[in-house]
């Protein structure tokens, strides 16, 4: 390690920026370091297990201010995409009603939660999107769903015409690494955050004619 | 002071349903305006002064020779300064973590004790108290971490990974909320922590008084809540990552103006 140093410190030195060099580690040193420093600085605590440290792939490439490479971004969305469990009977719809009250909730998998069982869980939905338009305390950090089947042409859940905004939708809500590699949003499928049934709920929510959402 | 909280209640729960668009921070605003003639962190702010010079622990010894970092017994200033590398531990720590070592050296308390006894219980809340008042002695003056000593900057590249560090069940990590202008988590609005958010905001406000559930948050419950809320495993209280941090946030507020100890909603 020390002779990686030295290297990238001669580097450096030869780029006239020799002073900081001699004590500040070089960047891949400090990756190791924090990494190590994550491991050692939490524990254990009720659900919330030391292994959700572990990175996987797109965590791991997702883990800095700058985006990863174009090929591992686009390695990344192609693994998540292989992921996508589609529903059962080809069953995408469940019951606004209930998709609304997921989308209120947002509860779940923190260490003061007692279960980790997805009917335990929320979806988050308004935490960082605006949904229905009458409920004013919504987030901004994902885009606004407000008329989202209504602004895709969605007239009936039946059409064919709606089936690839219908499987994109039921997908981004199962992995939405499979889009964009660094998506804020959580995998809710792939992670079971949310169950079939409850992923159903919420794409009537959003694609739903019915819904207050596309009113 | 009680009462002036009640009234000022009452006043804004009257107001939010017409005044439900109005920006939230705009809400914070009034809200704090309501009550800076009694902001409760003053009571902590006494508690903290007198636990600072009262003699305790198997010593039998104040806390006024501890040093902060501008010299033993030295508190004003010391606040905006943290965390900053000291000799005598030879390591980068944060204002609590510095607490629990003056607490040992001088006082003879167990320091892992204190450091493993949860938020809100027996020498945690003194540990509170003290951060409080000490906060509150740097009150307007502005965010000047040192950087010189190469830990303090191995201790600010550590926390600037900590901060994008993707993890747990939600993909989250502490840029998901607060690495953009202008975002929001419902109705609250989300400081950028990646650069000076603006005198008072982010790591210029903790320790804080929390109206919505009574309580003095110190920097470290706010990370610690945070990381709940983030889904992650639970933090050591003055764990390395979270001085990082602290380092991270307080050198990219350099400049920023403390109002600290906040009030918050």
């Amino acid at each position: 390690m020390h002779k990686i140093l030295l290297t990238s410190c001669t580097a450096a030195a030869a780029a006239a920026l020799a002073a900081g060099c001699a004590s500040t580690p070089a960047p891949a040193e400090l990756d190791a370091l924090a990494r190590q420093v994550m491991k050692s600085s939490f524990r254990d605590e009720g659900i919330a297990k030391i292994d959700r440290l572990d990175q996987d792939l797109g965590q791991a490439a997702c883990s800095s201010d700058q985006p990863p490479a174009p090929a591992l971004a686009q390695q990344i969305e192609t693994q998540a995409l292989a992921t996508l469990k589609w529903p059962a009977g080809g069953q995408y719809f469940g019951d606004w009603r209930e998709g609304e009250k997921l989308a209120q909730s947002g509860r779940g998998m923190t260490w003061s939660d007692a279960s980790a069982a997805p009917k335990d869980n929320g979806g988050n939905c308004y935490n960082c999107h605006q949904i229905d338009q009458a409920e004013i305390s919504f987030g901004t950090i994902g885009p606004s769903l407000w008329h989202y089947g209504r602004t895709r042409g969605v007239k009936s859940l039946a059409d064919p015409a709606a089936a690839p905004i219908v499987q994109y939708t039921w997908g981004k809500l199962w992995n939405s690494k499979a889009y964009a590699a660094c998506s804020n949003m959580p995998r809710f499928g792939h992670k079971q955050l949310l169950d079939e049934t409850q992923i159903r709920h919420l794409m009537s929510l959003l694609l739903d004619p019915a819904s207050p959402v596309n009113q | 002071m009680n009462r002036t909280i009640l009234v000022g209640m009452a006043a804004l729960a009257l107001g939010a349903g017409a005044q439900a668009q109005k920006s939230a921070a705009d809400g914070i605003a009034e809200y704090r305006r309501m009550l800076e003639d009694g902001n409760p962190a003053e009571l902590f702010e006494a508690k903290g002064e007198e636990l600072w010079k009262q003699p305790r622990g198997p010593k039998g010894a104040s806390l006024e020779r501890c040093d902060l970092g501008l010299g033993p017994g030295v508190v004003k200033g010391a606040f905006v300064t943290l965390p900053r590398h000291f000799a005598d531990t030879a390591r980068v720590q944060d204002l609590e973590s510095r607490l629990l070592t003056c607490m040992e050296v001088l006082q003879g308390l167990n320091a892992a004790g204190i450091a493993s006894t949860p938020f809100g219980r027996g020498e945690q809340n003194n540990l509170t108290a003290l951060a409080t008042w000490i906060a509150a002695q740097s009150r307007g003056m502005k965010f000047e971490l040192p950087q010189a000593h190469p830990e303090e900057r191995k201790s600010y590249e550590i926390g600037k990974r900590a901060f994008f560090f993707r993890g747990g069940s939600h993909d989250f990590s502490c840029a998901s909320c607060h690495g953009e202008e202008g975002k929001r988590i419902r109705m609250q609005e989300l400081p950028n922590l990646t650069k000076n958010p603006g005198d008072g905001v982010g790591f210029a406000a903790w320790p804080a008084y929390r109206v919505s559930n009574g309580q003095m948050w110190s920097m470290q419950l706010r990370l610690n809540d945070c990381f709940r809320q983030q889904r992650f495993p639970y933090p050591g209280f003055g764990s390395e990552a979270t001085i990082a941090l602290g380092t991270y946030m307080g050198v990219n507020a350099k400049g920023a103006q403390s109002i600290a100890p906040a009030i918050k909603r």
